[in-house]
């Protein structure tokens, strides 16, 4: 059974703005999906479609077997949802957010208290909860809203970059948290992120978007699989135009490409490419500063399905 | 129902808001009673210019200063939408079971608590400084009047605060209206002493409308067909503008 399923979505912004472009993917109850993708890539608008919030120009989604758009109010029921912002009242106490929260879910009183009590423990905010939130940390806020998310025992939970902004320590308590969630509590988790290793860590399943659709799917393990061998990079004094013409017919070299300053190159053992490719380059007059061999990685699937390393792609993003 | 329970959860987070901030409890609380001294005493001759059928002023002004605090603490009720969205809060709640209505129910609710609470401390200072009010009954009249009619314009400033999204736009639009519409009735003047052309405005215009049919609910030899008429309207108005801001949430949903 498929928890969320969505169906060649599209959503086009005032000024033409495809921000979603025939999306299409679905998620097995159960496990936790990453949707992975640079800023602006059409993460943040699924999300909006999926939880009821926007609604799509054309396609279908369902959650739970709900109809996002002619069953709103079972998908509502259904799911939790952490955006991007903490979406916490400042004035409220951690408990009394938890509450309200509760409470429009209908929550019996005696439940709703009990369950309130119960999340602030697990996330470890037993002694902030009667404070007012104005006084938290983002960690601790994160952490409250995804309590928020959860204190209606929802199926489906959707967390919309939920470890952007946070400390490094956080940010691995969180994911700890998440897996505890999907493993423990057989939730449906769907997780928007563009950290490669976050996906590569939580997700079961991940779809890597571009420009509003899918441009790969599968396991962490069955795309980085499609990239045979291991992959070189050199990283190079100056860009020179030279360098990707210097590793030209090299034999065992493969998928050249010159990324700032950073080339790529895959191959069968790095071992033996090594000393080629810096032979063919020194022949070439290309000063190198330093190489490093990988195994494929994630960035790797995503530079040879949209023909830009992911920084890259961000930062023209983060531009606009 | 449902609409009702929700609208109170949303009141009493609304209501919180306001009593962790007192600053602005001072700010509500303190400023009609600056009006109401202030203009008091701006005013205090008027009395004196033949024709004008009071001779107190302050008796004569606490109904608009009523009015014209309810409209006032109203027209800014789409600020507090605006930081709502800023904060992410509005759209957790657009992907919770949450009634539409009642997030709008909820603001009134908390406007009609300030107003209620706001006119009775201007009513009882006005009694202090000497204002007299034969009809006890009718200052629970000109609170419903003052009520009904921050309740329309509630709407209007939160379905203009859903639309535009800018703090900038709300702004405006109360600095535009407010002063203009309180000023285009009989809050400070006798109508029969103000410009014909004031006097025509003013009929049409619903500041007008709850400044004098709380005026006259206050003061002896009510027009009771009158007063009833205008809280009818004044219901109507409301009626149709929670029907807007309801809308309203719908264009935003089509823009997030």
């Amino acid at each position: 059974m498929d928890a969320i399923e969505a169906e060649n979505l599209v959503k086009t912004y005032p000024g033409d703005v495809r921000a979603l472009d025939g999306l299409t993917f679905s998620v097995p109850e159960g496990t936790v999906f990453g949707l992975l993708g640079p800023n602006g890539a059409g993460k943040t608008t699924a999300v909006k479609i999926l939880t009821t919030l926007a609604r799509a120009d054309s396609g279908t989604a369902r959650i739970a077997s709900h109809d996002v758009v002619r069953d709103a109010g079972a998908v509502r029921r259904a799911i939790g949802v952490v955006a991007q912002k903490h979406a916490v009242d400042p004035a409220l106490t951690g408990r009394e957010n938890l509450r309200l929260q509760g409470r429009i879910f209908g929550m019996e009183k005696g439940d709703l208290e009990r369950r309130a009590h119960g999340l602030l423990e697990e996330v470890g905010l037993a002694d902030a909860a009667d404070r007012v939130t104005r006084g938290y940390s983002g960690g601790m806020q994160r952490r409250l809203d995804i309590a928020m998310a959860l204190v209606h025992r929802p199926t489906v939970l959707f967390l919309d970059e939920p470890t952007t902004g946070l400390d490094p320590e956080v940010r691995v308590a969180m994911w700890r948290e998440i897996e505890r969630l999907s493993v423990g509590e057989g939730l449906t988790v769907l997780l928007t992120t563009h950290y490669l290793e976050e996906a590569d860590r939580l997700a079961a399943n991940l779809a890597i978007v571009d420009k509003g659709r899918v441009v790969a799917a599968g396991t962490p393990d069955q795309l980085k699989g499609e990239l045979e061998g291991d992959s070189i990079h050199v990283e190079l004094e100056a860009a020179p135009d030279g360098a990707v013409r210097a590793l030209d017919g090299l034999e065992g070299i493969r998928d050249v490409q010159l990324d700032g300053r950073v080339l790529r190159a895959r191959c069968e053992h790095a071992a033996r490419a090594v000393p080629l490719v810096l032979q063919a380059l020194e022949a070439h007059g290309v000063a190198v500063e330093s190489v490093t061999v990988s195994r494929p990685s994630l960035d790797d699937v995503y530079l040879r399905h949209t023909g830009r390393a992911f920084s890259e792609a961000d930062e023209v993003a983060g531009r606009r | 129902m449902t609409t009702l329970r929700h609208g109170v959860y949303m009141m009493q987070r609304h209501l919180l808001n306001l009593w962790r901030q007192p600053i602005w409890i001072a700010v509500t609380l303190v400023q009609p009673v600056i009006w109401l001294l202030l203009y008091g005493a701006l005013f205090k001759s008027v009395t004196r210019i033949p024709g004008f059928e009071s001779n107190s002023y302050i008796q004569f002004l606490t109904p608009g200063i009523v009015v014209m605090s309810a409209l006032f603490s109203s027209g800014w009720s789409g600020m507090a939408v605006i930081d709502d969205i800023d904060k992410g809060i509005l759209d957790r709640f657009l992907v919770s079971p949450v009634v539409r209505r009642s997030l709008i129910v909820g603001r009134l609710m908390n406007g009609t608590v300030i107003i209620v609470v706001q006119s009775l401390i201007i009513v009882v200072l006005a009694v202090i400084v000497g204002a007299r009010f034969p009809n006890a009954w009718g200052i629970v009249v000109l609170i419903a009047l003052a009520s009904l009619l921050a309740a329309a314009v509630g709407c209007l400033s939160i379905a203009l605060a859903l639309i535009a999204r800018r703090e900038e736009t709300v702004i405006a639009a109360v600095n535009f209206f407010v002063l203009p519409l309180t000023f285009l009735s009989t809050a400070f003047m006798q109508r029969s002493l103000v410009p014909r052309w004031i006097q025509h405005a003013s009929s049409v215009n619903p500041v007008n409308w709850a400044v004098e049919a709380g005026r006259a609910s206050v003061l002896p030899g009510t027009n009771w067909g009158m007063v009833l008429t205008r809280l009818g309207l004044l219901a109507a108005l409301t009626a149709v503008c929670i029907a807007l801001a309801t809308r309203a949430f719908r264009a935003y949903q089509r823009a997030v």
